[in-house]
């Protein structure tokens, strides 16, 4: 479809992608682009026409932002607030005896807070899954519970799950499940809402692979067990690589969330920073340490999203 | 990496049952639509039966009945002289013996050839890998694809991916082969290389069923022609009497069509 132009058609093997000719106007970048074709197209020695216009509208492009960001009225204030280079510092390194965190140590917490809850919200999500798409009658009243759980975490916003849990089950006074540390409920929080998304990645990977691919596995005597492991699981896995680790890119970012709970995660001291200090620019710190965080996955997964197609491409029409 | 293992052509016992598959008044319906009317079919071991009739007659229903991909609405069906319809039968232990090629291939898109052949044995059979890739190489080079064996199907022509789908349930050494319409989805220039194979396998005296559209085939091949409309079995002889002197109304009419069509 992308091809049909007059550009000469593309090989795939070359790592060109057919859309590649589109982005030098610098309008819209295929996923991958980065990986592949950006960078020696922009600034190798080719000196196209598409090459230079994207250049300088990039230019204009920015000098308009910088311009009306700088001739702003307030724009002093504003970068004083924000973007002060030894505010900045100082609530990256932190200051324990004059009251606030070092963020950057923070960030850390917000990185184990991810995996562990990624790995919990991979098994759980993809047993959800599994209940949901069953079709056993003795598993019916799992079937109903596991629906009302996905609608219930799809439509309650993460931040109520989580003061919900980090408020109420200490409140309960139960042995051992009352008197966990905050970030323990805050993950929890996590994975209970992010499972019920990602349930739902999983069954439209589930529902990708025909049935064709079950009845060929029964009939060679294959249980039913073996057949999900070794010939739908990882055909739909495949398929919903993209959006799982779009839902992990979001998933990195509400970490941030648990700070409510008090927890010291890089925005609760990037918080502590400002009301210590009155100064906003420790959140900036907080902004870049996250952003670092999430656009290696982001781009990670525009590069798979680029490999899948390419490889469909070459694959023909089988 | 030879001299594994051989299509297990003559490797049942005397002794056996005289029916391989013994059908009796088998019904299904898909909904409101009844697609078997009662069926009644017996196939004697080495026996090649080819079912014959037109799309939607009720061929493919049939097999995979028999290999109980279907649940059957009533009747019975035997295999070499047990019942598989009933309760508690293990349906896994059932369709071992009975290896199916689908129309459409359905080779496993995510594994190489040689995977795909070795997956049943070592995870059902729990052969050892090393053991059932020799064999799955003895297999695949027996049919002229062990060059191939680490492609993945979607570099295979549409013959090669059939034959690699009949090496795929040769290797779980069934007793009984069912083709449905092996070579609907080919091209015609490579319906040949499949038809080779069935061939073989026949000669080698493994009992099929096989639903085809390729009349000239099932006349050469067959031990018995099995008309299907409406339901039923309508005619069940030898294809020399089937395609000559067929006796009911709706098979002279059905071979007329196809004689027209010039596929006879």
């Amino acid at each position: 479809m992308d091809g049909n132009q007059s550009e000469p058609p593309v090989d795939p093997l070359t790592g060109i992608t057919p859309a590649a000719p589109r982005t030098a106007g610098g309008l819209w970048q295929p996923p991958g682009s980065f990986a592949t074709g950006r960078g020696p197209r922009l600034f190798s020695g080719g000196g196209t026409r598409a090459t230079v216009i994207s250049s300088v509208s990039t230019v204009v492009m920015l000098g308009i932002l910088l311009a009306i960001f700088l001739l702003a009225p307030g724009a002093r204030a504003v970068e004083h607030a924000f973007f002060n280079p030894t505010d900045m510092w100082q609530s990256f390194i932190g200051n324990p005896r004059k009251g606030y965190y070092s963020v950057g140590a923070a960030i850390w917490l917000n990185i184990r807070m991810f995996l562990v809850a990624e790995v919990l919200i991979l098994a759980m999500a993809l047993l959800v899954a599994l209940i949901r798409q069953s079709v056993h009658p003795a598993l019916f009243p799992i079937r109903v519970i596991t629906t009302m759980y996905v609608d219930f975490f799809r439509g309650v916003p993460l931040i109520l799950v989580i003061f919900a849990l980090g408020l109420g089950v200490p409140a309960l006074s139960l042995p051992v499940i009352s008197t966990q540390p905050d970030v323990v409920y805050g993950v929890a929080a996590l994975v209970l809402s992010y499972s019920a998304y990602v349930s739902e990645v999983y069954r439209a990977g589930l529902n990708s692979v025909h049935q064709s691919q079950v009845a060929a596995a029964r009939s060679l005597g294959l249980s039913q067990g073996t057949a999900l492991r070794y010939v739908v699981l990882p055909q739909a896995i495949r398929n919903i690589i993209p959006p799982l680790l779009n839902d992990f890119i979001s998933l990195q970012k509400d970490t941030a969330l648990v700070g409510t709970l008090g927890v010291i995660e890089a925005n609760k001291a990037a918080d502590i920073y400002s009301e210590t200090v009155f100064n906003f620019s420790s959140f900036t710190v907080a902004a870049i340490l996250f952003l670092i965080l999430t656009i290696p996955l982001a781009r990670f997964t525009d590069r798979l999203i680029d490999r899948d197609r390419r490889r469909r491409l070459a694959g023909g029409i089988r | 990496m030879t001299g594994g293992l051989e299509v297990p052509i003559d490797s049942m016992q005397s002794g056996e049952p005289a029916e391989a598959i013994r059908i009796e008044d088998l019904h299904k319906s898909f909904g409101a639509t009844e697609v078997l009317k009662g069926i009644g079919l017996t196939v004697a071991p080495h026996e090649v039966i080819c079912l014959i009739g037109a799309s939607g007659s009720g061929k493919s229903t049939l097999l995979r009945c028999i290999n109980l991909l279907e649940p059957i609405d009533s009747g019975k069906i035997g295999l070499f002289g047990q019942e598989i319809t009933g309760p508690n039968i293990n349906q896994n232990l059932v369709r071992r013996q009975i290896g199916i090629v689908f129309q459409a291939f359905n080779l496993f898109p995510h594994m190489n050839v040689l995977k795909n052949v070795t997956l049943a044995p070592t995870k059902v059979l729990r052969i050892p890998a090393a053991q059932a890739a020799a064999e799955a190489r003895a297999l695949l080079d027996r049919f002229g694809l062990v060059d191939r064996q680490l492609d993945y199907p979607d570099r295979l022509s549409g013959g090669q991916q059939q034959r690699v789908a009949i090496v795929r349930a040769l290797a779980m050494q069934p007793k009984i082969m069912l083709l449905d319409e092996v070579t609907s989805a080919l091209d015609p220039e490579l319906v040949a290389e499949v038809l080779e194979v069935i061939s073989e396998l026949a000669a080698g005296g493994m009992t099929m069923l096989i639903a085809t559209h390729e009349m000239g085939f099932a006349r050469d091949i067959a031990s018995r022609v099995c008309f299907l409309a409406d339901g039923l079995i309508i005619e069940d002889a030898p294809p020399a009497e089937l395609f000559t002197a067929p006796r009911d109304e709706r098979t002279r009419r059905f071979l007329r069509r196809i004689v027209d069509a010039k596929r006879l």
